[in-house]
């Protein structure tokens, strides 16, 4: 398991890997968002967090399709699959691999990046703390739809249009608690419902994704 | 243990392709696979390395025993030949890679990045790969494929030494290895044509 988790950063790490790209594509969308909403710092300051959240959410989409698809075309899922391994280890090691290349560096820059959409101060903290406890999720959820896609040639587009409905409740309770915190209002409970969420996706997920991939892999 | 196959039937998204084999592989012996293109013996591999189900009978003895070396050796392009080997080592629990590279003469070539090394040294760093598992059972699908002459040797020898270790080999080949082994030709175990299962099968 360790093994496949280094391998997994170092591969991510490495020249084509990949990594960045969802970084990228977070800080394009968020420094362009107000070049096309208008220079009106109380709108700005009121969509930050939502803006944040869908940019976050969006860029983890974006390197989903090679989550499982490169080790199926090259032949390793198949040798993984035969390996001591269990599938769902597999599978969740992966997600966490995806989440620590994806999400996490998202997380580490949306501070800094919510100084551009004028972020209440008030917002930084929970924005961070629900990022933090959402992107899991998204990259476990992620990784379930992957399964579901990996023997489909160009399976990207299947997989958004599966994983976006399981995308939703992670985003409302993610971007209401970063909102509500920016308003500086009480955020306690979106971030627990959020934080229920992760938890339970966690749990049951990799199980969900392995018996599809096992599936997928006959 | 022996590995024990009973009776076995296997498909593909449901088509049977192959019905009615049996064989037992013994400690310390080999079995080659013969049979002409999409005649299933991919198929047969795949279900004995516990990849898919069979349609019917049993694979006994193949469970956790098992090292699938498919046609594509699932190598990573931007690792080096000693991280790719190390990798597949210690996912099997293993960790000694030096016996693997001196087996398949990859020694002098550990540092280079398996992107950049040549279509048959790919295929000696995907065999090489068996020797670190550490299973007793491999099952090798055209394990010789853009091999050359000496390669194939080293490959036999590798095989040699497997087997004289009480291993076992299960080889699709239509290359003549040099190994002591019994030959099994598949051509006349094809199942009946139209006897599909159940679409729902390849689901459940």
């Amino acid at each position: 398991m360790r093994a496949l988790f280094l391998r997994d950063l170092a591969l991510a790490l490495r020249a084509g890997g990949g990594f960045g790209l969802g970084l990228a594509f977070f800080l394009i969308v968020v420094v362009l968002v107000p070049f096309s909403v208008g220079p009106e710092p109380a709108l700005l300051a009121r969509i930050a967090a939502g803006v944040l959240w869908l940019g976050a959410l969006l860029a983890c989409l974006l390197s989903l399709d090679r989550l499982l698809a490169v080790d199926f075309e090259d032949g390793a899922l198949d040798l993984l699959a035969t390996s001591p391994l269990p599938l769902e280890g597999i599978v969740a090691v992966k997600a966490a691999a995806h989440w620590v290349t994806t999400g996490l560096p998202l997380v580490l820059v949306a501070p800094v990046l919510g100084v551009l959409l004028n972020l209440p101060a008030a917002g930084y903290g929970v924005l961070v703390l629900s990022l933090g406890l959402g992107t899991p999720a998204l990259s476990m959820i992620g990784a379930f739809g992957a399964a579901l896609t990996v023997g489909i040639k160009r399976g990207g587009l299947l997989l958004s249009l599966l994983v976006l409905p399981l995308y939703v409740p992670t985003l409302i309770f993610g971007a209401e608690a970063a909102r509500r915190a920016a308003l500086g209002l009480e955020a306690g409970t979106p971030l627990l419902l959020l934080a229920g969420i992760t938890a339970g996706v966690l749990a049951c997920m990799p199980f969900a994704a392995g018996l599809v991939l096992r599936v997928n892999l006959r | 243990m022996e590995l024990t196959v009973s009776d076995l039937a296997v498909g593909r998204g449901g088509v049977p392709v192959l019905a009615g084999l049996s064989f037992v592989l013994r400690p310390g012996a080999a079995l080659v696979l013969r049979g002409p293109n999409g005649a299933g013996k991919t198929t047969l591999l795949r279900t004995v390395a516990g990849l898919q189900e069979p349609m019917a009978g049993t694979v006994r003895g193949a469970e956790d025993r098992v090292a699938y070396a498919a046609h594509a050796d699932g190598l990573k392009a931007a690792l080096s030949v000693a991280e790719n080997l190390a990798f597949w080592a210690s996912v099997f629990g293993q960790s000694d890679i030096e016996a693997a590279l001196q087996a398949y003469d990859l020694a002098h070539l550990r540092h280079r990045r398996a992107g950049a090394l040549s279509a048959g040294q790919k295929r000696r760093l995907g065999l090489a790969r068996m020797s670190v598992t550490g299973r007793a059972i491999w099952v090798l699908d055209e394990p010789t494929v853009s091999l050359d002459a000496a390669s194939v040797t080293l490959f036999a020898d590798a095989v040699r030494a497997h087997l004289g270790d009480g291993g076992m080999a299960l080889i699709a080949t239509h290359i003549d290895l040099g190994l002591d082994a019994d030959v099994l030709d598949v051509a006349p175990f094809r199942a009946a044509a139209g006897a599909m299962a159940s679409v729902d099968e390849v689901f459940l």
